[in-house]
């Protein structure tokens, strides 16, 4: 051995055999590659997660959305009143705001009692703040009485208002209901609707964009053409004369139910289409061949090759399908052809600030929209971010 | 390039052939028909409705013949240009439809440019300056325009523009003007009115154009041309327009294909709203009042918008990216 292994050889001289006299250890490429490279070693599902992790604001709507739908499984609890109770000396209340301090004494969240004049020229109903009232909220208390689910008979609510006084934190409407509640009653029928909605337009644009691109031919070529004419239809339109078919007769339970089939009926094309040309380029694939080569059927080949290279692609299209349902419900129901009361949705609660009077007078009436934009973009963010991350390659 | 066109027109011959089967279903998969709803509405307002006229209706329009033969006898008759007999307003379509259509194709035409004139120079800005906080913020934008539904748009426009300007913003024209031909003083009205309705209605298309521009501009920048010509040392203002920017123009131009259908959709909730004299308060009370030839006209009307729009813009492309005209069209 000449020289140390770690000079290099003067210009022209001989190079000198060199032999490590290290321990050989066969296991040693493996513990490297795991010490550089876990993204080598990871699963797919788990490259997708880091890749959605690094996009911070789909991230945050994701779990301000599993927030949102966990809030519709308690929504008894968590709202103050009841879907339905009216409170006839507070009709029309604005918003009444939380206070903490009480002639600067610390008193805890509280609201202001309010005391109700009628101006007589006008016959406006003007809610006055009164300061000797000071209603401390209550929470962990018992207030309206419900069904638990529609079952189990409760009284336990979060907050509460003060025993015999109010709390309307975003005001009241004409019957004198607390909006608040009824926004928090609302998100059951506005955020499944469009869960359902995707559900049926993935199981129908699975199964006919799945046919279409794996077998082609001319049931591909019809496909394509319904798919076209249906995508160059204006949508709301459509579905305006859709929802005017449900005969009133129907109960609001079935309303609903008819409501999911239009919404899903119209909206499967984006994914058939996606799932067809993912079909088309996945056929091609090696591992695809491989697999027929070694005689797999077409159902195998598509169940457990093909899907799994897609499904992800396809719930980050769905995702993004599901705003435009919400949107779409909110708009049928808000022009009085979609779902109907006693139903109440979020576009049912906005038909109440259908003028422009009600904007001028009882603003705060227009407060359901704001889960609606937030939904909608949280939907769009989180729908973002998995579509980046459904390609964790890349 | 006729060659083309005259492909791309006679594709779509069979879509305007399955619209139309599709809205005929649609309009008439109600149970009972316009006379029934009406002469129950007749009995119970204690009225006797004139049967032999309804008869004769009845008779006229066919409605005891087989589905099929309605209809060949609809479309046959649009074709002709004679879009049937409303019902509720006992006057030929046409006559009903007045300018309805036609303001409507401006209203839908303007929002386009509006749109355009909007989300080019957004796009290209947020593609230049990638992450940068003009970038989120246009973006954001451009997502609270897409969040924000229309109807609530409209209705905060309408009441602001009550109290900043004192106009009242709801139709599209003054009064007076109503059903009266077209003047200078008509179409100062309608100009003075429809700005509103263009912006509200422009606002989420913008959004969705600003998104798809600002992708693949983004694809194109990062091309290897791109970084030779800025190599060569050309500036950077004629890198953007002599190259990436054209490429990019080509998705601008196709894209109306999908943003049409989403716009319309959105003219005909806002007009709703507003009580523009466009189609859609009519197409609303002519479904809930099962005047089918009225709606269904009014349906075949906005499908057909659709498809000339799309139509259009495929040939704008072709003329735009010789690869499309040459290439046949059939390859797609």
């Amino acid at each position: 051995m000449t020289g140390s292994p770690n000079q290099l050889p003067e210009p022209g001289a001989e190079m000198g055999h060199f032999v490590s006299d290290a321990p050989f250890d066969p296991y040693e490429a493996e513990k490297a590659g795991s010490a550089q490279g876990k993204f080598a070693e990871a699963s797919q599902l788990r490259l997708m997660w880091w890749k959605f992790r690094k996009h911070r604001i789909a991230v945050v709507a994701g779990v301000f959305l599993l927030v949102m739908y966990a809030s519709i499984l308690i929504s008894e609890i968590l709202a103050p009143y009841n879907l339905h109770t009216r409170n006839t000396d507070f009709i029309f209340t604005p918003p009444q705001p939380v206070h903490l301090f009480h002639d600067g004494a610390f008193v805890g969240p509280f609201v202001y009692g309010r005391t109700m004049v009628l101006d007589m020229e006008t016959l406006q109903r003007i809610y006055t703040d009164d300061p000797a009232q000071v209603q401390k909220l209550r929470f962990f208390c018992s207030g309206d009485a419900y069904d638990f689910w529609g079952m189990v008979p409760a009284t336990f609510h979060l907050v509460c208002p003060a025993k015999g006084g109010q709390m309307f934190l975003l005001g009241t409407d004409r019957l004198g209901r607390d909006v608040l509640s009824r926004i928090i009653y609302g998100a059951r029928i506005s955020l499944t609707i469009g869960l359902f909605g995707v559900a049926m337009s993935f199981v129908l644009g699975i199964v006919i964009g799945g046919i279409a691109g794996y077998r082609g031919g001319w049931f591909d070529m019809v496909t394509q053409r319904v798919i076209e004419v249906l995508q160059s239809i204006p949508s709301i339109p459509l579905w305006m004369a859709l929802a005017a078919i449900i005969p009133v007769t129907w109960s609001p339970i079935l309303v609903y139910l008819g409501i999911t089939v239009i919404l899903g009926m119209l909206d499967w094309t984006g994914l058939a289409r996606a799932v067809r040309s993912k079909l088309l380029s996945l056929r091609e694939e090696d591992y695809v061949l491989a697999a027929r080569l070694m005689g797999a059927g077409s159902g195998r080949i598509i169940g457990r090759h093909m899907v799994p290279g897609f499904m992800s692609h396809l719930i980050a299209v769905a995702t993004l399908t599901i705003p435009g349902m919400i949107l779409g419900e909110t708009a049928l129901s808000f022009l009085g052809i979609g779902l109907r009361p006693p139903i109440t949705s979020w576009g049912i609660l906005l038909t109440e600030s259908r003028s422009v009077n009600i904007i001028a007078l009882y603003p705060w009436l227009m407060f359901p929209v704001l889960p609606v934009i937030l939904v909608v973009l949280a939907f769009n963010f989180l729908g973002d971010g998995l579509r980046d991350a459904a390609d964790p390659y890349k | 390039m006729l060659r083309y066109i005259l492909m791309r027109v006679l594709t779509m011959v069979p879509t305007l052939f399955l619209i139309s089967v599709l809205v005929f279903t649609i309009i008439e998969l109600p149970p009972g028909d316009f006379f029934e709803s009406y002469v129950s509405e007749m009995k119970a307002l204690g009225e006797e409705a004139d049967l032999a006229e309804i008869e004769m209706l009845r008779e006229r329009y066919g409605f005891d013949d087989p589905q099929i033969i309605r209809y060949f006898n609809w479309a046959g008759g649009m074709l002709r240009g004679d879009f049937g007999y409303s019902f509720e307003y006992r006057l030929p379509v046409n006559d009903v439809v007045g300018d309805r259509l036609w303001l409507t194709i401006v209203l839908s035409t303007l929002t386009i440019l509006f749109t355009w004139a909007l989300a080019f120079p957004i796009g290209i800005y947020s593609a230049t300056h990638q992450y940068s906080w003009g970038d989120y913020g246009l973006t954001f934008l451009g997502l609270a325009g897409i969040a924000v539904p229309n109807f609530m748009l409209a209705l905060v426009m309408m009441y602001f523009a009550n109290i900043w300007f004192g106009v009242s913003i709801g139709n599209l024209m003054d009064q007076q003007y109503l059903g009266q031909a077209m003047t200078w003083e008509k179409f100062r009205s309608i100009l003075s009115h429809i700005w509103i309705p263009v912006v509200i209605i422009g606002t989420a298309g913008t959004a969705g154009m600003v998104r798809t521009l600002r992708a693949n501009l983004l694809d194109e920048l990062q091309k290897q041309y791109v970084v030779t010509a800025r190599a060569k040392g050309l500036p950077p203002g004629k890198v953007l327009r002599k190259y990436p920017l054209r490429m990019a123009l080509n998705f601008f131009v196709s894209d109306i294909g999908s943003i049409l259908p989403a716009m319309i959709s959105g003219a005909e909730v806002t007009a709703i709203v507003l009580s523009l004299e466009t189609t859609g308060p009519m197409l609303i009370r002519a479904l809930q009042s099962q005047d089918m030839y009225l709606a269904g006209s009014f349906l075949m009307f906005l499908a057909f918008l659709t498809v000339i729009g799309v139509l259009i813009s495929d040939i704008a492309l072709a003329f735009l990216d010789p690869r499309i005209r040459l290439g046949a069209g059939s390859a797609k």
